[in-house]
């Protein structure tokens, strides 16, 4: 298999989508966490 | 549940990377489009775990209308959500793999025309969920996925109903494809499914904490209006 760009381009846009969407769901998760401390701590 | 993740993960990335092997090395270069035409392996696979998960959308949101379960709403929100991920893909790899075949990025053709009318419809899904605060919110959002699960079937078969630019569909379209490229394919879109399975599981995680904190939020304020903490 020769390197081509746009299927390069096509495979690595899909995984950066991919990632991007898992990161939101780590920074909404973190973010809720944090939320549940300060939750606790407020009782 | 919680132990099985990290191996469903594991085993998911296996397959995944197993799924590229296949994709870049093992399925045969296509005669005339070439190497390009590997873009096939995550383009069709993609759309075809959006339709999935738009499918169980749609079947949650019923079962949400009928019993209004928070559960089958839940469901609804997360595979509308990774479902328009899905979509995004195909949407993104679909015009760079035309570019270099058809010469253009984009037609107003009935196949490309109608996935991006179906990822607008879920799209403003998404919004709905996220910007309105009535009550009425959910099943609002449910007979709008009803709307939208009836454009599935019409995105699949418009490349049989109308003379487009898109080639005809792998399965069904009276074509026939080299035994380790389908081999390739059914192996990539095995693996997206099992990915998009786990990446709901750890939405669906997500939301029903989610909805936990803002009950514990709202509960504090029915008991201290004023807001201050004793």
């Amino acid at each position: 298999m020769k390197g081509n760009p746009y299927l390069f381009a096509a495979y690595a846009v899909t995984w950066i989508i991919h990632i991007a969407y898992i990161s939101t769901i780590v920074s909404r998760y973190s973010r809720l966490k944090r939320e549940i401390v300060e939750l606790k701590k407020a009782r | 549940m919680k132990k099985a993740f990290p191996i469903l993960g594991v085993l998911t990335a296996m397959l995944l990377s197993y799924a590229l092997y296949q994709a870049l090395v093992v399925a045969p270069t296509e005669r005339t489009m070439g190497d390009v035409q590997r873009i096939f392996y995550y383009h069709v696979p993609s759309a075809w775990t959006a339709f999935i998960l738009f499918f169980i959308n749609f079947g949650a949101s019923v079962v949400y209308l009928i019993k209004r379960n928070p559960a089958a709403d839940i469901v609804a929100l997360v595979s509308a959500e990774v479902g328009v991920v899905f979509c995004t893909v195909v949407l993104v790899t679909g015009p760079i793999w035309a570019r270099p075949v058809w010469g253009i990025w984009w037609t107003w053709d009935m196949r490309l025309t109608s996935t991006l009318v179906l990822w607008l419809i879920y799209v403003s899904y998404l919004f709905l969920r996220r910007f309105s605060s009535s009550g009425e919110t959910p099943a609002l959002a449910a007979a709008l996925a009803v709307l939208g699960a009836l454009c599935v079937p019409f995105v699949y078969f418009s490349i049989w109903f109308f003379r487009t630019q898109h080639p005809q569909p792998v399965m069904g379209g009276g074509g026939s494809i080299d035994p380790r490229m389908l081999h390739a394919l059914l192996i990539n879109w095995l693996a997206f499914s099992c990915f998009a399975f786990l990446v709901c599981w750890s939405r669906y995680r997500l939301e029903k904490l989610q909805r936990e904190v803002d009950h514990a939020h709202a509960m504090r304020s029915l008991l201290d209006p004023s807001g201050s903490v004793r």
